[in-house]
């Protein structure tokens, strides 16, 4: 049988202090464990091993191993649902944003916010605009977009989030480059 | 009124409907739209993996709209959230605008001072045109058509951010722009419930449930269609329709339009110019009926 002990060898005590200095995970002691949060989250609803009350559970804890190894911290969707009815302010949207960010110090980021981060250092945004999305919105009357952007690039560089970027997948320039 | 029109990522590839019919409305109603070749993408996808560079993406469009001295209109609500709360954080916390403005420095750009507004493209209208001189403007009404309101997440949530401008557990400006058009609001339960977009590249099966749920609500209230002014909203509910009804096993298809499209016609501007040859699920019966009308 699984075994349900929490063994203070896999605890980091320190846990909850590092993720109240990142923005968004200040108000995390405030919470009373009252489960508003669960029940007002529509991914809970539809995969209950998505469970935020836990999530802030295991941090105040300190089970890091656990919340690092288990995809479901990747799991929100930043409806807010859960931080407008939480009684305590806890701002438990912003609080995941915050273990995310943890994670992703730690060495651990899932492989979809990689390949965003990836595109949008490419292109300046999520979506490439090029040659030909840029002649059929011409076509339209729409204006032409630059299908890159230097100041992006600089802003990944000033922040250090350029080691984030997946390199494998650099090459897929826009037309004009290539 | 002028405003530096903020299209985000999603919108100039796969919202060129939403695009075009906003840009059309914008005309009726003597909105003038400012393109800005130096916006990107507000920052939002990289808040997940730091917040910094999230801030400073954000801060950095600021700061080129406050340059021109123009307030902001987003048409994508994740672009809304994600800018307007950067601007409240930097209004309010001096470690936080100094830190920002010292990294805008170093990149080039002007300090943010806070003195521009970011807003939605539909609080624009609700707020700036207001709901009865777009009565004004209104020539073919959509009489006896039921309209499913989809609000989404982040063009009212967090509340806070947004000062309340909206009640989060039931938002109106929607319904109010849909009933101005001479359509009805479909009633419908679970109205706030998120598309899941957000996590589909996490859990597509969970993210494609939670966006069927909802569309499978709508049709059983009958709607004539579902309106919506989010591009990431309209990737589940639009784009990824097909694939989502077949694996739920449903047979049904509901049109999906932006809210601006259905403004359009009842302004009785062409379909065509409102860009409904985009609209991937073809609303062939929806204008059909409008012809009728
Ligand atoms: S709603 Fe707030 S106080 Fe209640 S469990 Fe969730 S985070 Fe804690
Ligand atoms: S913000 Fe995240 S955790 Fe909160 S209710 Fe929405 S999906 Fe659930």
């Amino acid at each position: 049988m699984e075994d349900k002990v929490i063994k203070s060898d896999k605890i980091n005590p320190k846990l909850k202090y590092e993720i109240m200095k990142i923005p968004g995970g200040q108000n995390l002691l405030k919470c009373f464990a009252c489960g508003t949060c669960t029940v007002s989250c529509p991914v809970w609803q539809d995969d209950p091993t998505f469970n935020p009350r836990q999530i802030v559970r295991k941090i105040i804890i300190g089970l890091e191993e656990d919340l690092l190894n288990d995809d479901r911290i990747w799991y929100c969707t930043t409806c807010y649902d859960c931080y407008e009815r939480c009684p305590q302010d806890v701002k438990i949207t912003e609080l995941i944003m915050a273990l995310k960010n943890y994670a992703v110090t730690k060495g651990v980021i899932h492989q979809a916010f990689t390949a965003q981060v990836t595109e949008i250092f490419k292109f300046g945004r999520l979506y490439e605009v090029d040659e030909f999305f840029n002649k059929k919105r011409s076509q339209l009357g729409l204006p032409e977009l630059n299908s890159e952007s230097p100041d992006v690039k600089k802003i990944y560089s000033e922040t250090k989030l350029e080691e984030y970027v997946d390199k494998s997948n650099l090459q897929n320039k826009s037309e004009g480059e290539k | 009124m002028k405003y530096a029109l903020f299209l985000g990522c999603s919108v100039p590839v796969r919202g060129i409907n939403y695009e075009l019919s906003v840009r059309e409305i914008s005309k009726v109603l003597g909105i003038e739209l400012v393109d800005i070749p130096e916006f990107t993408c507000c920052g939002f996808p990289t808040k997940s993996v730091k917040i910094d560079s999230q801030m400073l993406m954000s801060a950095k469009n600021i700061s080129i709209a406050e340059e021109k001295g123009l307030d902001i209109v987003c048409l994508c609500s994740a672009c809304s959230v994600t800018l307007t709360e950067t601007l409240k954080e930097i209004k309010e916390h001096k470690d936080i605008r100094d830190k920002i403005n010292d990294e805008l420095k170093t990149l080039g750009f002007k300090p943010v001072e806070g003195k521009i507004k970011i807003r939605h493209f539909a609080r624009v209208l609700f707020e700036d045109i207001g709901i009865e001189k777009i009565k004004e403007k209104i020539v073919k009404p959509l009489t006896g058509f039921s309209i499913a309101a989809h609000y989404g997440c982040h063009y009212f949530k967090p509340s806070e951010a947004y000062d309340h401008w909206e009640d989060p557990e039931n938002p109106k400006s929607l319904d109010e722009l849909i009933k101005v058009t001479g359509a009805e609001s479909t009633k419908y339960s679970y109205r706030n419930q998120c598309c899941g977009g957000a996590i589909l590249g996490v859990d597509k099966n969970l993210a494609y449930k939670m966006t069927y749920e909802k569309l499978q609500r709508i049709n059983e209230q009958k709607a004539d269609a579902m309106v919506l002014f989010c591009t990431f909203c309209s990737i589940m509910y639009e784009g990824n329709q097909k694939a989502i009804l077949k694996e739920f096993e449903a047979d049904f298809n509901m049109p999906v339009l932006y809210i601006t499209q259905l403004l359009g016609l009842a302004m009785g501007i062409s379909p065509d110019t409102l860009g409904f040859k985009l609209n991937r699920i073809r609303p062939k019966e929806f204008l059909q009926k409008f012809e009728q009308i």
